[in-house]
């Protein structure tokens, strides 16, 4: 291995922690959450094209508490990965590299997750 | 100085063969999403407890048959592609890695394969 005595980068540990860093983590957790939570999907539009006994099963599910924890849970990681993802887009057109900057947009977008959050399921629950 | 020949620089692949094109199919998808995201969590919303012909009549129509198929689309490209990193970042067994990839890719497209053709038997009354 010629590789081997190369100097490595400093390893994540070395870093002092920073909040911005669980940002950063948390979008590729909601990302592969996301990504299983896609089966939902899938079975509600293949129980949908199956007939009114199958889409009833699939609503049942989702309307049990358990099915809507998990809606719930979907609902915010998609909300939080859609609002970081507009973050990760801005800084790949160069844009808000800036250190107080970064620390706003993190802020902002825990804050847009949390009240697109609340908005879909207050809209949801019929009290909006 | 750059010690690319001529020929490599104007196909822009880089030694991985691909260029930009993860990374580019990546952002592509991610700016359809977000509209497509929002418009279907408002539909959603508004099919809460539902039975099944209002439901099947919203997803019939033909403005939002084409969404859906688009967001699907959309959606396990989008995904397919993240996991894919996620696998190449933190699987470092060579095999286990291939086959995981192997294994995302697949799924992907069955799972939306199936999504499209529902959302499709569907809105042609199938």
């Amino acid at each position: 291995m010629t590789s081997r005595d190369r100097p490595l980068s400093p390893h994540l540990q070395i870093y002092r922690w920073q909040w911005t860093m669980l940002l950063s983590i948390v979008h590729r957790m909601t990302g592969v959450a996301l990504s299983v939570g896609m089966l939902l999907l899938v079975w509600w539009l293949v129980a949908a094209s199956l007939g009114p006994e199958e889409f009833a099963d699939a609503q049942a599910f989702m309307d049990h508490w358990f099915g809507r924890l998990i809606l719930f849970g979907f609902t915010w990681a998609l909300f939080y990965h859609l609002s970081n993802g507009i973050r990760h887009l801005f800084w790949d057109a160069g844009r808000g590299f800036e250190l107080q900057t970064g620390y706003g947009t993190a802020w902002l977008v825990v804050l847009a997750s949390l009240v697109l959050t609340g908005l879909a399921w207050l809209a949801g629950y019929g009290i909006i | 100085m750059s010690y690319r020949s001529p020929l490599g620089r104007a196909r822009g692949l880089g030694s991985a063969r691909e260029g930009a094109g993860h990374w580019w199919a990546q952002r592509l998808t991610a700016v359809a999403l977000v509209p497509l995201c929002l418009w279907f969590v408002i539909g959603l919303v508004g099919m809460i407890g539902q039975e099944h012909e209002p439901v099947v009549e919203w997803i019939s129509e033909p403005i939002t048959s084409s969404l859906l198929v688009v967001l699907i689309v959309a959606a396990f490209h989008h995904a397919q592609l993240g996991l894919q990193v996620v696998i190449e970042d933190y699987v470092h067994h060579e095999g286990l890695k291939i086959a995981g990839i192997v294994l995302v890719k697949f799924a992907a497209i069955l799972l939306g394969l199936w999504a499209v053709f529902s959302v499709l038997s569907i809105s042609f009354g199938g």
